[in-house]
């Protein structure tokens, strides 16, 4: 078995552990990340989007709205490339009466929030499709952020102040040492599970970033952690019906958000208490409370195409509290498992929100440091990340690169703009393991056509490419233009550079016929609950390519899974706490 | 910017389902690499789009023809060429407009200045040293065929002319001409009006203006509507009245009947009116005939007749009545075009970076001409910069078909295109 020594042990890959990886390896610490899947893969890859300005909590968690505010202004310094200025609107509605608008401004000056009240017909010519029986519109500096460029620039930062990172690696124990009072974390053992292996991984500090599956981690050291798995619904529009971040001027509620991101715009999200992490099924309740809602912010949003639902996981955490999952608090916990349970070497930070990752990872991060006696300053909201110089990401990039290279006969994925060099790139020089991986690092896929023609053609690549990539997660790659075609482009005499050949191709790659059907049943599986009229549509003609031409779910597969494979099992059990709302 | 919508065609990019049947059916992508095709500059890159970005960001849906042969083959719906002429306004708008598409977007009045004097006005711009000028300055290539004045007058100063001769009667119709018949084919007007007449129907030719087309196409969006209000002003109170407005341009019948309303997004009441009363003359004579009152005392005319159907005829989503019609004549052996688009498509073959595009995209039609063998005298278009093309690409003459069915009814000269006995 593989031995590791490192000082801190960062468990999961989401944009709060990456940030604590960074964070960490910038003040030198000898820093390993592991996570059992992709980056991303968990609730930062499954929320909306927004870059909040905090306006949504100013009244009702002002702590929260100081903290979002503050980080967004770092943020748009430190990932500029991977936010866009959207810009947003808070509406009063004809149904958000009462007091909560003049309370709103109140509290914005109150939190720091900037916020400037603009006239209806104004918001109107911006938005010509918002509701026009809107009373009052303010606006606040909200944004759109890309979450998944935007771990995977941070992991990259990380890997460039010295940390590692494992993807596909997973926590299958606590190394757990000395007895009753003694106790205390010294790492975990870990297993690869593209072949299976296991690695000892021995640390000093280790700190669960594992988000709603903290409860789960901590469990392994033997400690109580009740996590409130809030499970939020979000359906994705075909294209984006706004450019600006609508929000309902009212107490947080379900359905109250409109975020235009990348090429689609997202209506979010419900919010209900589920029993478990990965219990993400979507009941067609929640796609209809979605539309119900969106029509009051757009008139006629749920007649437009829909082109997915999903599901993320909210890991809220609140000491004793067991009420409805909408009410608990959106700031974030740190918790010290030597106070709290005499049990040393371990941190859990969980909760708080995509916004806030920098923070929560710059608090964590200074208790490790009070902890192994070292004190460094934080540096990461001074330090940009790779990539920042492309400025703020707009709508309209990848289409004006492609225009300018003149790449429009290079598209794998037409709907999303993914050229095969872009692909290309980042299947050499990312862990990928399956299709799913790529769709987060270059949008392959997440267009309209849900991977119905993008599919073959990327599996056919990788076919190509798999014997030939380069050591994981390499240093020297860019994965700051991870996204733009014009900068993933082959040399004048059309050569791909070819990295050195080395041979650690997880299973899935090595089978064509595993990332084909992972893949179409990964898209597949967000477009069940939305299948009616446009996109009923479209997939009728995928099901025609892939089941009547292709014969796909009769491929061959040798008789190997990939590690994804158990997320497919559709799971028809009713959920038992399903709360729906009166 | 111009306000969207659900009734305007952005949101129809929703209907589109990849399948790229209009990229393969795309008469210009088969020609040149310059247009990434259809579905790429349409539906697909409107997802990108946003109205004040930085800068726009494509500029190749400019190589868009507009001829709409994405619209027909669309399995779905999607406003594909409207779409397209939405970006290409949205590119003008940020960025301004070339002084050669505003002209070539003002047929109306260059028609009207050149009508003064006609001669001058076809010397000064048909010689030789012009038209090398018009391209090297201009960019408006030196092969292209432009028309020619008339040199016997507008079709209004003849209508005022032969007032008096008129046909009177309680069948009434309303003609819209457009520039094209007004400045430089006065005779298609002529034969028209002889054609209803003979019909038993009385001919109001309203005052009117240019549809707005020539701007639509080239991203003129604001002029446009302005000419579309002129024209819901001065014509929807005959179709209040549940009179039939007809039209022998077919562009121009379009552009009234769907794409100013739809890519201006003007849906007044008023502009429904109109909408709903305008008709393609084919497609109104069609009408009279199944009513049993088309008046069928034709004499033979023994001829093998080339025919193509405009893209833009195409586009009003009516079959081809002017071919139903033509086929009732004795002697006429009609031999129907398949070819796609004739490649002039409104102004875009004039241009001297796609005239070449322009003649590639043709050569489907011409060679269908040359298959049909040595007997071809003249082919027959609805359109007149069809014809024109067709002539400049066959070196035959091309007649409307009004002016074929005028001659059938012995009322016109399709030699010297005028009426008989005139």
């Amino acid at each position: 078995m593989k031995h590791i020594e490192t000082e801190i042990l960062v468990i999961g890959g989401g944009a709060t552990g990456t940030g604590v990886a960074w964070d960490a390896a910038l003040r030198g610490f000898k820093t390993v990340l592991v996570e059992k899947r992709d980056l991303t893969h968990g609730t930062t890859g499954r929320y909306h989007g927004l870059l909040h300005s905090g306006g949504r909590y100013v009244v009702k968690d002002p702590q929260s709205a100081r903290e979002c505010i503050a980080e967004n202004r770092i943020l748009r310094r430190t990932h500029t490339h991977c936010l866009e200025e959207t810009g947003g609107f808070f509406v009063v509605t004809p149904e958000d009466e009462g007091d909560f608008p003049d309370r709103f401004v109140a509290a914005c000056a109150e939190t720091g929030v900037p916020c400037n009240e603009i006239t209806v017909a104004e918001a109107l010519r911006r938005e010509p499709l918002l509701n026009p029986r809107v009373s009052r519109v303010f606006e606040v500096p909200d944004g759109a952020a890309d979450s998944f460029l935007a771990t995977h620039a941070t992991a990259q930062a990380a890997r460039i102040a010295g940390a590692e990172l494992f993807l596909y690696h997973e926590v299958v124990g606590l190394l757990v040492e000395g007895g009753e009072g003694e106790c205390r974390v010294a790492g975990a053992r870990v297993r690869d599970v593209a072949n299976g292996e296991d690695v000892e991984i021995h640390a000093a500090m280790t700190i669960s970033a594992t988000g709603a599956w903290a409860g789960q981690l901590a469990k392994m050291a033997g400690i109580e952690v009740e996590i409130i798995p809030g499970k939020g619904t979000m359906v994705a529009m075909n294209h984006r019906l706004v450019n600006t971040v609508l929000n309902r001027c009212k107490m947080p509620a379900d359905g109250d958000i409109l975020v235009p991101i990348h090429t689609v715009s997202v209506i979010g999200t419900t919010d209900v208490r589920v029993t478990d992490p990965e219990h993400l099924r979507i009941e067609p309740w929640e796609v209809q409370f979605m539309l119900d809602e969106g029509d009051k912010l757009v008139p006629g949003l749920s007649k437009a195409r829909v082109v997915r639902a999903w599901a993320g996981v909210r890991p809220l955490y609140q000491e004793g509290y067991t009420g409805a999952s909408r009410e608990a608090t959106r700031q974030f916990t740190l918790l010290d498992h030597r106070e709290r349970d005499g049990v040393a070497g371990l941190l859990t930070i969980t909760g708080g929100k995509w916004t806030t990752f920098r923070l929560m990872a710059e608090k964590t991060v200074d208790k490790a440091v009070g902890h192994l006696g070292e004190l460094k300053g934080c540096i990461t909201a001074n330090t940009p990340v790779p990539g920042v110089e492309q400025g703020f990401y707009w709508l309209g990039h990848r289409l004006h690169e492609v225009e300018a290279a003149r790449l429009q006969g290079q598209l794998v994925c037409e709907c999303e703009l993914v050229t095969r060099s872009m692909l290309e790139n980042a299947a050499r020089n990312n862990p990928t393991v399956t299709l799913d991986d790529l769709r987060r690092d270059v949008r392959l896929g997440m267009g309209p056509c849900q991977g119905g023609f993008c599919t073959y053609r990327a599996v056919g690549i990788l076919h190509e490419i798999g014997d030939q990539r380069s050591e994981i997660g390499a240093v020297d790659w860019n994965v700051a233009f991870l996204q733009s075609p014009a900068y993933n482009q082959d040399d004048e005499a059309g050569n791909r550079h070819l990295p050195l050949t080395i041979d650690n191709s997880p299973l899935a790659i090595s089978s064509p016929n595993l990332l084909l059907r992972d893949f179409l049943q990964e898209r597949w599986k967000g477009v069940t609950p939305i299948l009616w009229g446009r996109q009923l549509k479209q997939e009728r003609l995928d099901e025609l390519i892939y089941l009547s031409l292709m014969n796909a779910d009769h491929l061959p597969d040798d008789g190997g899974s990939s590690p994804l494979s158990e997320f497919y099992n559709f799971d028809t059990t009713p959920n038992e706490n399903m709360d729906i709302p009166e | 910017m111009f306000t969207e919508s659900w009734l305007s065609v952005g949101p129809s990019l929703d209907d589109c389902i990849k399948c790229n049947i209009c990229s393969s059916y795309c008469p210009v992508a088969a020609v040149t690499d310059l247009f990434p095709g259809p579905k790429y500059v349409g539906p697909q890159a409107q997802r990108f789009r946003e109205n004040g970005q930085p800068h726009s960001p494509d500029h190749s849906v400019d190589y868009c023809s507009g001829c709409r042969v994405c619209n027909e083959v669309c399995p779905t719906g999607v406003k594909i060429a409207e779409l397209n002429a939405r970006a290409r306004a949205q590119i003008v708008a940020d960025q301004g407009i070339s002084l050669r598409n505003r002209l070539l977007g003002r047929n109306e009045l260059l028609g009207k200045v050149g009508s003064i004097a006609p001669s001058l006005a076809n010397f000064g711009l048909h010689n030789p040293v012009s038209r090398v000028l018009a391209d090297k300055v201009m960019g408006i290539a030196k092969e292209a065929p432009l028309p020619h004045w008339s040199r016997n007058g507008t079709f209004g100063s003849w209508i005022k002319r032969t007032g008096d001769q008129r046909l009177r009667s309680d069948r009434k119709v309303v003609y819209y001409h457009g520039c094209a018949t007004m400045y430089y084919e006065p005779f298609i007007g002529k034969a028209a009006v002889a054609v209803l007449e003979h019909n038993g129907f009385e001919v109001i030719v309203p005052p009117q203006n240019c549809c707005g087309l020539p701007m639509l196409s080239n991203g003129e969006f604001k002029a446009a509507r302005n000419y579309h209000e002129g024209n819901i002003q001065k014509l929807t109170g005959y179709a209040r009245e549940g009179l039939a407005i007809v039209g022998t341009s077919t562009s121009c019948t379009l552009t009234l009947k769907e794409e100013a309303p739809e890519l201006l997004d003007m849906h007044s009441e008023e502009a429904n009116t109109l909408k709903m009363a305008v008709w393609d003359i084919f497609e109104w004579l069609r009408e009279l005939y199944q009513a049993g009152e088309l008046r069928s005392d034709f004499h033979r005319i023994d001829m093998v007749l080339p025919y193509h159907a405009p893209c833009q005829y195409r586009a009003h989503r009516v079959g081809k009545p002017a071919m139903e019609i033509l086929m009732l004549i004795p002697g006429i052996d009609l031999r129907e075009s398949h070819a796609r688009c004739c490649g002039i498509a409104g102004t875009y073959g004039y241009k001297v970076e796609k005239y070449q595009i322009g003649m590639d995209v043709g050569e489907e039609l011409f060679g269908f001409v040359r298959e049909q063998g040595d007997a071809v005298e003249m082919t027959a278009c609805d359109s007149e910069t069809c014809r024109w093309q067709l002539e400049h690409g066959t070196g035959l003459p091309s007649r409307h078909p009004i002016e074929i069915l005028a001659a059938a009814y012995g009322l016109y000269d399709l030699e010297a295109r005028a009426l008989v006995g005139s």
